[in-house]
């Protein structure tokens, strides 16, 4: 059973190693997550790249969550922002697709082109 | 909506765009009595009475109030569905209670779903709002106050992977210590 004194010890391991960290080439990765976003499915695609990048630890992505993005049909969306590059605009993620993207794109640097919003409708 | 779960994550979303700073979740499932039901109740600042009667109206509720859309009448359908009700009680400047209730053995019942997800997502997302969450079944109770581990984490994100993936899992076992067996 996880106990409140075991959260201590991972405070104290994430303030020693807060220091050596670099902030500044922070990588975002945004999921969509109005009434639109969680019917179609958005709750476990989030939960899905929170496991994923805990697991590998990259600690230079963070994910965070915004609201109605506009394009309802294609929710859930995902936009993953990589400093000094082009946004990317991920649609009708699943949680099987986040795991890709965060092993391709954000381990990899190579965006998955295949479930981009440029080739949602072809 | 899928799941009730998923309802009250869209629920509680309300209460953040209403800048509450104290958001409280209870979800109670009682077989016994053939009830499920959650109330969120939230310090954020309010509605008037016109405000509540627009917002369980899908067709009444504009683009200029953006916090409200289709959120709540798509769980007020789903409460009814199982010959339930949803009610809103609020005042300006005060906060808001949303209470809804299911008829547990009935057919049409969603299930309630992942909770662990929605309160992890919605903790780890709005590390500036303090959530009490306590969900009762059948008099077994799992109670998780943000407030609490906020304090032993003094400043430290919630976000950060290692805390976060505790929460989660945390929440997970919290969730299966009162599931029914």
């Amino acid at each position: 059973m996880k106990s409140l004194a075991e959260l201590e010890a991972i405070r104290n391991k994430v303030v020693s190693n807060v220091t050596m960290r670099k902030d500044d080439h922070a990588v975002r990765v945004v999921v969509g997550m109005a009434t639109c976003g969680i019917a179609a499915g958005a709750r476990p695609v989030m939960s899905a790249f929170v496991e994923e990048i805990g697991k590998r630890n990259l600690e230079h992505v963070s994910v965070v969550q915004t609201g109605c993005i506009g394009v309802c049909r294609l929710e859930p969306i995902v936009e993953v922002l990589v400093p000094g590059e082009e946004k990317v605009t991920y649609v009708k993620m699943t949680p099987e697709k986040a795991r890709r993207v965060v092993a391709e794109h954000l381990v990899n640097g190579r965006p998955v082109k295949e479930y981009t919003i440029g080739e949602a409708d072809k | 909506m899928k799941e009730i779960s998923l309802h009250i994550l869209d629920i509680m979303q309300n209460s953040v765009a209403a800048n509450a700073s104290l958001i409280e979740l209870e979800v109670i499932e009682d077989v016994e009595q053939d009830i499920l039901s959650f109330k969120v109740t939230d310090n954020g600042k309010g509605m008037s009475e016109e405000m509540i009667a627009k917002v369980i109206d899908p067709f009444t509720t504009g683009r200029t109030t953006r916090k409200v859309g289709l959120g709540i009448p798509l769980t007020k359908a789903a409460a009814e569905m199982t010959g339930g009700y949803i009610k809103i009680t609020s005042k300006p400047g005060e906060g808001t209670v949303f209470f809804a209730l299911f008829g547990y053995s009935h057919i049409d019942r969603q299930p309630l779903g992942d909770m662990a997800q929605t309160m992890h997502q919605i903790i780890t997302s709005f590390e500036d709002v303090d959530f009490i969450y306590r969900h009762v079944i059948n008099g077994k109770e799992f109670l998780l106050d943000t407030r609490e581990i906020k304090k032993i984490l003094g400043g430290v994100s919630l976000k950060e992977n290692d805390v976060s993936l505790w929460i989660y899992e945390y929440l997970k076992e919290g969730e299966k210590e009162i599931a029914l067996k």
